[in-house]
């Protein structure tokens, strides 16, 4: 069967002369690969499942009794979880939001001949290659109520940016849009560029307004790749720790991701914590199977 | 309906110059075909007169006015390209509503509807209305193109090409579809092809570019007939004119290829002239008693006719001649031309010498 899938090795090669069949170097190639899966993924998974229905925690000694569902009972009926999932859903929002509509609004400004394009546009990712724990270190200091240089311009004078339990969240958010517009950027403009030339001409002898172009013609035809953007984003939005981490301590700023460390490794609730983690888990699931449907939709039209 | 002219236009993409100062004159109603080879500038000047390209000196001038520095929507052209250029993910439908959408127009969705149908309609694509233009066959989706184009009542319409990507049956329907819609509309069209049978049997009139400049504009059969230099006796008419270096001598042609005597009806220089002789393949007559012989080099059967090419002494000729005529491939014709169809060109210029 498998050497029918597969072309044999050429008969001259210097695998064949070591007397290597094209089977032996699949396996060699693909059984590395899923031992690695395996032991460090599944394993931990199902593992950790087993652990969501016990009342573990890693800093006794105490054995783990099964407790059933009882942690995910717990958790799910817990006004601060919900607290918690609140503030992402908002944070995600506001990050995706903006990254979309900066990013996008940046590629459709470098989607023509401007001097220094290339200059311009690799200017524009590096925030994208730093380190989110060094980002979020100069951002703080960029937002120091004293000596930050956000105020100084803004003539905010000594506006708490990260302090103010109002304000903490968006700044959170601000940082992650400057860090990950550029990706959007990247992607968006990658759309851009394929949309056809000749399709704005012809909606320019057909007296098409701009902005009746950009509806019919540029967004439909960007959508499917800006979906995938708003996929990756989103995801990683949904599990941004270090950033908030980093940046500010407030309740109102509490992540799931913050609040899943918390539990794990602060209050050392293991049993628990694996129950929140699956949770989480369905749900990134769910909303990304929400997101890659309408793709296909949108692929489809 | 407009006149549009074209006055000492220049374009260049860096160091390329597309077009070199070139006139052009284009009547209300005319049915103006440019033909060209790729890279002649027929594209370039189409595109000059949609006002999707500014020419970088020169005018550009529709019913009298300078609309040199007029955009595409205010020149009120439409425009049909090679590749379609559909609008993807919409119905055939919307892309038909598309031009009419705009602000100028103001049409209620009533009239939008009327007029979208009755293009439909004329072009036949009622059935395809709601389908999307990504299902759509080639000759679907250049109707669907066409039809786009006049929904709009324009100006003027102009075509790129427009039939090369079809298949040569569709090719065939459409030239005479397009004709049609010609005559109907009774609009200006410009069109632009590389096909030489496509300008003769579409245009009214036809202009020849050659590397950006016009080297001829007149009806077909002024430009097969009388055409204005050997460039545009080569690139009208299958097979192209024959050109036949000789001399002047009496009122003979003296044939570089076998020293042979042919007969003159006009002469245009002195003796010993050396000329160029051009005659078409149909003017050149099979004869027993013919001044000239040839081996038949290869024979090409079209049905009502056969085309041979002859081996005159190392030189090759086409010769028409009806599918009745028995020949044989390397066998031995006598052959003479009708010397009243015979062109005289200036070997070194290429200018036709009976032109003035």
């Amino acid at each position: 069967m498998a050497s029918q899938v597969m072309t044999n090795l050429d008969p001259k090669s210097r695998a064949a002369a070591k007397g290597l069949s094209d089977l032996t170097i699949r396996n060699l190639f693909i059984i590395p690969t899923i031992a690695f899966l395996i032991i460090f993924n599944i394993f931990p998974l199902l593992y950790s499942l087993a652990y969501s229905f016990t009342d573990f925690r890693a800093s006794t000694r105490a054995p783990a009794n099964f407790v059933g569902l009882q942690n995910y009972r717990d958790l799910l009926s817990d006004p601060f979880i919900w607290s918690n999932f609140s503030i992402t859903a908002k944070y995600v929002l506001i990050s995706v939001t903006g990254q979309v509509l900066v990013g996008f609004g940046l590629a459709m400004l470098l989607n023509r001949a401007i001097p220094a394009k290339g200059l311009i546009t690799t200017l524009l990712l590096l925030p994208m290659m730093l380190s989110m724990a060094v980002v979020g270190l100069f951002w703080k200091l960029l937002y120091d109520p004293n000596f930050g240089i956000i105020n100084y311009f803004l003539g905010l004078e000594k506006f708490e940016w990260l302090a103010d339990p109002d304000m903490a969240l968006y700044a959170i958010a601000i940082v992650d849009i400057w860090m990950w517009a550029p990706f959007v950027m990247l992607l968006s403009l990658a759309g851009l560029s394929a949309v056809p030339k000749h399709l704005y001409e012809a909606a320019e002898i057909d007296r098409a307004s701009g902005l009746y172009t950009f509806f019919r013609i540029t967004l439909p035809l960007v959508a499917p790749i800006l979906m995938i953007a708003i996929i990756f984003r989103t995801m990683e939005a949904f599990k941004t720790f270090d950033l908030a981490y980093v940046l500010s301590s407030q309740p109102t700023t509490e992540l799931i991701a913050i609040r899943l460390y918390k539990m794990a490794f602060q209050e050392w609730q293991t049993g628990m914590s694996s129950a929140f983690a699956y949770i989480v888990l369905i749900m990134v699931v769910a909303i990304t199977n929400i997101y890659v449907k309408y793709l296909n939709k949108v692929k489809a039209r | 309906m407009a006149d549009i002219a074209l006055q000492r236009v220049t374009k260049k993409f860096g160091a390329n110059t597309a077009l070199r100062e070139l006139d052009l004159d284009i009547k209300n109603g005319e049915f103006f075909v440019l033909l060209g080879q790729t890279g002649a500038g027929k594209t370039t000047t189409l595109r000059v007169i949609a006002g999707l390209e500014v020419p970088n000196s020169g005018k550009v001038m529709i019913d009298g006015q300078d609309a040199t520095n007029w955009n595409a929507a205010e020149r009120d052209v439409a425009l049909v390209l090679q590749q379609y250029s559909l609008y993807p993910r919409m119905t055939v439908r919307g892309n038909l509503e598309f031009p009419l959408k705009s602000r100028t127009h103001n049409l209620t969705a009533a009239e939008i509807r009327e007029r979208v149908d009755r293009v439909a309609e004329t072009l036949q694509i009622t059935r395809l209305l709601d389908r999307k233009v990504e299902r759509l066959s080639g000759g679907e989706m250049q109707r669907v193109s066409i039809g786009r184009a006049i929904v709009r009542q324009p100006r003027v319409f102009l075509m790129d090409e427009p039939l090369s990507a079809l298949d040569a049956n569709l090719r065939d329907v459409l030239r005479v579809e397009l004709k049609k819609l010609h005559s109907e509309l009774g609009a200006t069209f410009v069109f632009v092809t590389h096909d030489q049978v496509e300008a003769m049997s579409m245009g009214d009139k036809i202009g020849v570019l050659n590397r950006g400049k016009l080297v001829q504009v007149g009806t077909p059969s002024e430009i097969y007939a009388r055409p204005l230099n050997t460039f545009v006796a080569r690139s009208v008419g299958t097979p192209p004119m024959n050109l036949l270096d000789g001399t002047l001598a009496a009122d003979t042609a003296i044939l570089d290829a076998g020293r042979f005597a042919l007969p003159l009806a006009c002469r245009h220089g002195t003796d010993g002239a050396r000329i160029r002789f051009g005659i078409r393949a149909e003017d050149v007559v099979l004869d027993e008693a013919g001044e000239a012989a040839g081996r038949v080099f290869d024979i090409e059967n079209h049905g009502v006719i056969k085309i041979l090419t002859l081996d005159v002494d190392g030189t090759q000729l086409h010769a028409t001649v009806s599918a009745q005529t028995k020949v044989k491939i390397d066998e031995t014709v006598r052959f003479t031309w009708k010397p009243e169809k015979v062109s005289s060109f200036d070997p070194a210029t290429g200018r036709n010498l009976g032109l003035g």
